[in-house]
């Protein structure tokens, strides 16, 4: 396994599927559909083999030999140029027990979302050609260590979806592709000019001793590869590091999405069709959180330490507004959105926490939030698909209609409650043990377990309006799950169940991660504050 | 065969999980097959031997030791700062555990037979038992627990099984409703709780209950105060609060009455609801003398204010839903005045008395077709003569009439309110207590012979009443015998003969430091002989002394207000010597008071539930007009701005472009009249040029 690159094969896989997607007749749905699944699915074997041969004892996040599947290879090279010198730039993918947990997720929610597309008629091809593009960007965020192969991969995701939803969604879908679209283009602005500011502040040392300015993540992570001029450099004494930094979070904190950034959200999950929902809040929000435990946190840790409260604020904020939002819903589709926006806080307070069980918790609440909402946004597509509504007072009573399926919405919405026993739990428990744990935003941890009230308050009373009660005689020939729709919820539920009741299968990826960047983050604070004295 | 401690885990762990495969196995395949529900019913008798075995070992072979078993179940790695950070679960046997544990799956047992014959004919009859069996997992998994981790896992899973099944027949709006109010309510209470465990967990970086206990008595308290303790207890007894439905939020259990009778029986009389006062008695060693203070304020108004309602209820299961309320107040009393082994004795008896006493009324609510209301009821005595004797045992226990095993418990109770009031001075509690007394034994009685004394109301339901079949009756007469005193004691005067109490149900070692324990809770040791042996008595001589002189007149007065209750009851409504009607038209507001349950609802809908859910309009519309408005206010200027520059780059950049063209060829044209083409004429321009030049530069 050493030298084989299996990180590029898992994200360019899907290229190759897209190639020949677009070199098939048009009227080839099913082999379109079937190409689509059997690569995804290869993809759910290739995280497979790779936890396999996972080393849970490696950190990773600052230290280049703690990286695991390590690609390193000259990607960009352009010598000479007036004042820059030489630019270089990586082709550098690796792992370590955060990104891990994220590319396993990514692939089970990509092959459940292409089970949910199985229904879609419309220009089949281009659907699943730009399906599986997205499927590569998405997985390239993930895996890169370099800033500027981040960022190409962050960006590439942006057009697919753009697509997805501006065509194949519902009837205001240009209008909530194009927000989406220029909402997060706002976001990658931010990011863009960070990127380009730390890249002209840090050099790397080359084999052959000479320096050149550097895209590499881990590098611009350690203090001494800064020079003394940079803009954003921690040497100099003027640097413009604590508005890059807001800036950063901003970009990121677009995709997350945090409160008061998170209008575009809602409006996307709308329009969009289910597999596209699936995606945008099983993954593509994670991406925002990742974002700033990859890049934000160890690369600007001072800042970070500074602003703590103020990410756990915004976290609590999200998770009491995004729950009160969601109790005024009427449309289910929107609901859930909203409770993906209080849910997406306990991840920012886990965080802000920076403690080993916050954190823990944060990533942990990553992955689960990701299955969960996976499943949510599928039970509303089987009910939309059968009603042509999401008007949640138009239901009642579809527990006896449709008992099966309701089955499987109990174990959603329970696990969305954060019931024991499902995964959900956990790390909704964890995340607040450490940012409990945590002083300095104690206060904002007690109001926050509100959340757990307004959660358990929204998500029940949905329940009761669209399950319970007697059924409407429009809707005596809704008819229970098909088989395909068996295939997604199934795999779902057993990990929501195998998740609850034995966590470890996924935490003892991560505990070795999750304890580097506590103590890179807790170090990195003694570190700079002796910079700044000399 | 050798009796080791590992044998006594694996039966604790065999009876937990049984119920939780009864479930699994109920609910996916009910459905299919008819006969499941018997499965499920056999995992019940099953687990009720085994209950009865572990018991029986642990309390004749370890009857002093408390035997805990644990696995990893997290463990976050190399932790900065603390080393190591790991959860454990696992499970914890002392006497009260097992004795417990034996108490659940009886009356679990015998509330599954019950339904047996009672859920007949209903569509999901598998699914009920289904949720019973997940119940009854939980339920075990609460008793048994070693850690408040775990405690708390469980603590919601017996919330979400309660959930369950008082919204068994969801198909009806109140009943949906009822279902929702419970949870909800109850995880305002887990708020608070979880908040305590948070405490804890940070500072001790523990969740199992002896370690807690160890770093306290150590004197490491969380935030390093004793506040910081009394802080813990409270916040930990708001899940009591939730739980035991106590007061203030209680409001769930009535309504609750909305699920199946038998479910009322298991969990909303028996088990669940004393899940609270269970937890406080594991807790009992952290609780100091402040927090101790305001649980037994709480207990008290809990056992007042719900015996005040259940004496102008109507409907036979509200009467019975207030009544288990007030009972848990009585407990909840119990150990806030220290009373701790009583309060546990008494959670025992109620858990049989109150069980029978649902179970009867489901009896009769079946015979009666679904009818509810006492009003409509009357004379059954005779066709339900099975039900009517339990019921009446039951009722017996429950006013504490001697002979009955609730005159032992409530007696010792009130025992303890009684020194307690010696000891300290504040007698409320032990007036509270004698109220409450008199009441309970009142309302009971007006309900029993509301529903079968007297003559028929309703002839025509009255008259295809029946008794009920064997698997019901068989229940009730299980649970009427064990209501009986005998069972527990041989002096039907003083409990504290009983085995129960004299020998294996003592007072825990206390962990809280001494100057925030109550005066009579400090540790005194004893000189037992020459050679310096020590033995450490938990509760200070003071306080046995005081609960030994408190035995006759409390048990003199208990016994005197419980039989002039029961007299009141006959004067008003057997005999009728004054009128209800009158009378209750007289005390107008008190009365109208009582029959609206003190406005309880009305107040938390007009405020909490009224205000959460504006709160959440004002906060869509801020959203939606706000934030978002922002964002697409903030599009439409962009747009404008477009667009203004468009007209802008039009009119004014490419007209400049444009007039500088035209500027241009104006000048070209212009100019075009210097070139003719003439070398000669060129010259002169040039010599003209350079003499201006030369001028110029001089």
């Amino acid at each position: 396994m050493e030298n084989f690159p299996i990180l590029s094969l898992l994200i360019f896989l899907p290229i190759i599927g897209m190639v020949l997607i677009l070199a098939l007749p048009k009227d080839k749905d099913k082999t379109i559909k079937w190409l689509t699944l059997v690569i995804t699915g290869i993809q759910v074997i290739l995280a497979v083999i790779i936890l396999f041969f996972f080393n849970f004892s490696l950190g990773g996040i600052n230290d280049p030999s703690s990286f695991q599947f390590v690609e390193k290879l000259r990607w960009i090279e352009i010598s000479g140029l007036a004042w820059v010198g030489k630019i270089k730039i990586d082709y550098f993918l690796g792992i370590d027990g955060i990104s891990v947990v994220l590319i396993l997720l990514t692939t089970i929610v990509t092959f459940i979302a292409t089970l949910a597309s199985w229904n879609i008629s419309k220009s089949l091809k281009g659907y699943f050609a730009l399906f599986l593009l997205l499927d590569t960007a998405m997985l390239g965020v993930f895996v890169s260590l370099d800033f500027f192969l981040f960022y190409v991969f962050w960006e590439l995701m942006l057009l697919p979806m753009y697509f997805l939803i501006g065509v194949w969604g519902g009837p205001r879908r240009e209008y909530a592709a194009i927000k989406f679209f220029l909402y997060t283009l706002l976001g990658s602005i931010f990011i863009l000019l960070v990127m380009i500011g730390l890249y002209f502040s840090a050099t790397e040392t080359l084999v052959d001793g000479s320096k050149v300015f550097t895209f590499n993540l881990l590098a611009l992570m350690d203090p001494a590869n800064y020079n003394v001029t940079g803009i954003l450099s921690p040497l100099n004494p003027n640097n413009l590091r604590f508005i890059a930094y807001i800036a950063l979070f901003i970009g990121f904190a677009i995709k997350i999405p945090m409160f008061p950034f998170h209008t575009w959200l809602p409006d996307a999950h709308v329009e969009a069709p289910t597999a596209i929902s699936v995606i945008l809040a099983g993954i593509l929000l994670k991406m925002g959180t990742y974002g700033i435990l990859r890049i934000s946190f160890p690369i600007f840790p001072e800042i970070t330490q500074q602003l703590a409260w103020y990410i756990g604020l915004f976290g609590l904020i999200n998770i009491i507004y995004g729950a009160l939002a969601a109790m005024a819903q009427k449309d289910f589709k929107r609901l859930i959105a909203y409770s993906s926006v209080s849910h997406m806080g306990y991840v920012l307070l886990g965080m802000a926490s920076l403690s080993t069980a916050g954190i823990t918790g944060a990533v942990l609440q990553m992955f689960n939030h990701g299955i969960i909402t996976a499943m949510l946004f599928i039970i509303v597509g089987i009910i939309y698909d059968r009603t042509h509504t999401r008007e949640i007072n138009a239901f009642g009573g579809l527990a006896n209609q449709m008992p099966v399926y309701t089955g499987f919405v109990m174990v959603a919405f329970f696990a969305a409650i954060g019931l024991p026993g499902l995964s959900g739990f956990i790390s909704e428990v964890l995340v607040f043990v450490g940012a409990f744990g945590n002083e300095l935003i104690r206060v904002l941890t007690i109001i926050a377990t509100l959340g757990i009230l307004l959660g358990a308050g929204y998500m029940l009373w949905a329940f009761q309006r669209i399950y319970l009660g007697t059924l409407k005689d429009k809707w005596k020939e809704l008819t229970d799950l098909t088989f395909i729709e068996y295939c997604m919820l199934v795999p779902l539920t057993i990990i929501i169940i195998v998740l609850g009741v034995y966590p470890s299968v996924i935490l003892q990826f991560m505990s070795a991660s999750v304890n580097a960047i506590v103590k890179f983050m807790a170090n990195a604070n003694i570190i700079h504050s002796s910079i700044s004295t000399f | 065969m050798h009796i080791t401690e590992s044998l006594l885990v694996k039966i604790a762990l065999v009876t937990l999980f049984l119920p939780l495969i009864g479930f699994i196995v109920t609910l996916l395949f009910g459905k299919r097959i008819k006969w499941l529900y018997w499965f499920e019913n056999s995992i019940l008798i099953i687990i009720f031997f085994l209950s009865a075995v572990l018991t029986y070992l642990k309390l004749t072979n370890f009857t002093d030791q408390t035997i805990i078993s644990e696995f990893q179940w997290i463990n976050l790695g190399n932790v900065p700062f603390l080393k190591t950070f790991t959860i454990e679960l696992g499970i914890m046997l002392d006497n009260v555990t097992v004795i417990m544990v034996l108490a659940v799956t009886i009356v679990s047992m015998v509330v599954h037979i019950f339904s047996v014959g009672y859920m007949k004919g209903d569509k999901r009859y598998n699914r009920y038992f289904s949720y019973l069996g997940l119940f009854t997992f939980s339920m075990l998994g609460i008793v048994l627990t070693h850690n408040l981790l775990m405690m708390y896992i469980f603590w919601e899973l017996v919330g979400i099984s309660s959930y369950l099944l008082i919204g068994f027949w969801y198909e009806k709006k109140t009943v949906s409703d009822a279902a929702k109010k419970a949870f909800l309510v109850n995880r305002i209470g887990d708020i608070g709780m979880f908040l305590g465990i948070l405490i804890l967990v940070t500072t001790f970086n523990t969740f199992s209950f002896d370690k807690i206990f160890y770093q306290i008595s150590l004197g490491n308290l969380p935030f390093g105060t004793e506040f910081g303790l009394t802080l813990v207890g409270v916040l930990l007894f708001c899940g009591a609060i939730g739980k035991s439905a106590q007061f203030p939020l209680h409001v769930w259990l009535p309504d609750a009455m909305e699920g199946p009778t038998p479910v009322s029986a298991l969990i909303h009389a028996a088990t669940m609801v004393a899940a609270g006062v269970y937890f406080l008695i594991r807790i009992f060693p952290i609780l100091s003398g402040d927090a101790l203070l305001i649980i037994a304020t709480i207990g008290a108004l809990s056992a007042f204010i719900p015996a005040t309602i259940a004496v102008t209820q109507n409907d036979i299961k509200k009467v019975l839903a207030y009544s288990t309320i007030s009972q848990l107040g009585y407990m909840v009393m119990a150990i806030g005045v220290g009373a701790y082994t009583f309060a546990f004795f008494h959670l025992i008896t109620h858990a049989f008395f109150k069980a029978c006493l649902f179970l009867g009324s489901g009896s009769v609510i079946n015979a009666m077709h679904h009818e509810q209301d006492m009003r409509n009821m009357g004379g059954l005595r005779k066709k339900m003569p099975i039900t009517y004797v339990t019921f009446l045992i039951a009722s017996l226990a429950l006013s504490g009439i001697p002979l009955t095993s609730g005159f032992l418990s409530k007696d010792g109770i009130l025992v303890g309110t009684f020194a307690f009031g010696s000891l300290t001075g504040n007698w409320w509690f032990a007036a509270t207590g004698f109220l409450v007394a008199f009441l309970t034994a009142f309302y009971m009685f007006r309900a029993i012979i509301l529903t079968f004394h007297g003559k028929p109301r309703d002839k025509k339901k009255y008259d295809k009443v029946k008794e009920s079949s064997f698997v019901m009756a068989m229940p009730l007469v299980v649970l009427s015998i064990l209501s009986l005193s005998f069972w527990y004691s041989l002096n039907p005067f003083n409990p504290e003969e009983s085995k129960l109490l004299s020998s294996w149900i003592k007072p825990p070692e206390i962990s809280v430091p001494q100057n925030a324990r109550y005066e009579f809770m400090k540790t005194e040791t004893e000189k037992v002989n020459e050679v310096n042996l020590k033995e450490e008595i938990i509760y200070s001589s003071a306080y046995t002394e005081a609960i030994h002189h408190a035995h006759y007149p409390t048990l003199f007065t208990s016994a005197t207000l419980a039989f002039l209750g029961i007299l009141f009851a006959f004067i008003l409504y057997q005999w009728k010597f004054i009128d209800p009607d009158k009378l209750a038209n007289k005390l107008k507001p008190v009365y109208l008071l009582s029959f609206n349950k003190w406005y309880f609802d009305e107040i938390y809908y007009a405020t909490l539930v009224a205000g959460t859910i504006g709160l959440s309009r004002v906060i869509n519309f801020f959203d939606n007009k706000i934030v978002d408005g922002i964002v697409n206010g903030s599009a439409s200027v962009t747009r404008y701005l477009s667009a203004f520059t468009g007209k802008f780059d039009n009119i004014v950049v490419d007209g400049f472009v444009n007039m500088t063209a035209y500027l241009s060829g104006l000048l070209g044209l212009f100019f075009r009249r210097f070139q003719t083409g003439k070398v000669q004429s060129y010259l002169m321009f040039v010599i003209f040029s350079i003499i201006i030049l030369l001028y110029i530069f001089k």
